[in-house]
Parts: C-alpha cells; structure tokens; sequence
C-alpha cells in the first residue's frame, strides 16, 4: 500500500489553513486557538465575545460547505448511531477539559510552544484513539 | 480579539477541518484504524498545520510578547499530571469511537445539524464539568 495518495494535496493545504489560524493568533493576540477551550470558555466566561464570534466562524465555514461544495465533506456523518454519537460526545468533552486540550489546542498550538505536556497528550490520545477505532472496527 | 477577527479565524480554521477532510468522521475513523484499511492522509493535516504554526509561534517567542502588546501567557507550571493524561485517555476513547473532535463536531453541525447535535450537548456538558476542580479555582483567581 503506498503511502502517496490524492488525499494528501488538500490534507496539507487544510492543514496549513488551520496552522496559520493558531500561529496568527498567537503571534497578534497571544491567543490559543484550540477549540475544546474556546468552546468551554465560550459557555463558561470570562471573554465569552470574540470567543462566541469565532465558533461563529466554523459553523459559517460548514453553511458554505454546504450551499457551495460539490460534494458532502462529512458523509461520515450518517452511518453514526444515536448511542455512539452520544457517548463520544461525553467522552471529548469531559476529556478535552480534564486534559485542557484537543487536536487543535494540543495537537497544533501546544506541540508548536513546545509543550511536553501536549506532546504527551497528543501521543496518549493518539494511541487511545486508533486502539478504539480499530476495536469498534472489528466489532462492526 | 475583535469580533469580526474571530468570525475571520474561526472561518478560515473550519474551511481548513472540510478541506482537509478532518471533518468527514469516516475520513477520521480510516485513519485511525492502521491495520483495517488504513488512510494516511490525515497524517498530512497536523505537517501542514505545524509547518506554518512553529515558526510563526518561534517568532513570537523570540518577540517575548504579542504583536498587539498583549502578553504570551506562559505554560501551566504543573507538568505532566494524572489529569493531563486520565484526560487525554477520555478524550482518545470519544475520538476513537465517533472519529470527531471538538473542531469538526461545530463544523458538523451546519452539515448534518441533528447527529452533530447528539454530539455536541453531552460534549458542552462535560467540558464544563470535566474542568479539574483545583485548576477551575485557579483560573478564577486569574481573571
């Protein structure tokens, strides 16, 4: 199996999009943009405004996906059970707080400051996460 | 952050989670299922995202402060911790099972508003629960 494939061209493009959103701003505003803390300080104070503003902006970025792309960018989506959807849900988000951060928060701002706390985040979730998937995988 | 300027960000970042394919979760699970037909590409998502944050997050660091004269907060003092790790095992087991993390799981709900929402509420619930007790007093003591 090799490991070039079509998918690779937009992975880094979107990759990089999503890079130069943390690394912005961080370098303008020393602001860390991962989303689980965004989203809890979003409900939770203090500075709920432009933090309200940006999850704004993602939903936005779907509306357009949705009204101008060709094709569906989160088919995977509809093959999620009501049970599956709710669980994980509880899991990310009790997670995300008790570790203070996600793929964003410490996958990209964190690894990019230098964190050895992310770092170890990132390589505990990762693992965690490929060992799961793969269980449900072969259960289904 | 001025309004407009995180409507901007958080645009930019959710049209960055489509185009990647971070936010289609079958995208996710094919990458995180290595022995099971195995999608790479995803890998290529955190390069390119790291590629543009580490110098831009270097050059700040070298700065010492922000560009609009704000502070760079530093690093939570407390190293790696039970909460940390106990966490980040929570976090990989919703992530494993659904294939969405918090970025996409938003995004989603502009796609396919009801699963997205059967996501999202638990999610909100326990990101304001799960927050470690000691670490809540201290960020109110903060601000």
């Amino acid at each position: 199996m090799s490991i070039i494939t079509p998918a690779i061209g937009p992975a880094l493009i979107g990759g990089a999009m999503i890079g130069l959103v943390c690394g912005t701003m961080w370098l303008l505003h020393g602001r860390v943009a991962g989303i689980a803390g965004i989203a809890r300080l979003a409900l939770q104070g203090p500075d709920r405004v432009w933090r309200l503003w940006f999850l704004a902006g993602l939903i936005l970025a779907g509306l357009i996906a949705r009204l101008a792309w060709p094709h569906e960018l989160a088919a995977g989506y509809a093959s999620l059970g009501l049970v599956q959807l709710i669980v994980a849900g509880a899991l990310v988000g009790t997670g995300t707080a008790l570790a203070n951060g996600c793929t964003s928060g410490h996958g990209i701002c964190g690894l990019a400051r230098l964190s050895a706390r992310s770092l170890v985040a990132v390589v505990t979730f990762m693992a965690v996460a490929a060992i799961t998937a793969s269980l449900v995988a072969a259960v289904a | 952050m001025k309004p407009v300027s995180a409507l901007f960000a958080g645009l930019i970042f959710g049209l960055g989670l489509l185009i990647s394919g971070m936010a289609d979760p079958a995208r996710v699970l094919a990458f995180l299922t290595p022995l099971q037909g195995w999608d790479p590409a995803l890998a290529f998502v955190m390069g390119g995202a790291l590629a543009v944050a580490v110098p831009l997050f270097a050059l700040a660091r070298r700065r010492g402060k922000a560009l609009d004269g704000g502070i760079l907060p530093d690093l939570p003092r407390h190293g790696v911790n039970r909460a940390l790790v106990g966490g980040s095992i929570l976090f990989g087991l919703g992530w494993g099972l659904a294939g969405i993390c918090p970025g996409p799981g938003i995004v989603g709900l502009a796609l396919h508003p009801m699963p997205a929402l059967a996501f999202l509420v638990p999610m909100a619930i326990g990101l304001v629960l799960g927050q470690p007790r000691k670490e809540r007093a201290a960020a109110k003591k903060i601000h």
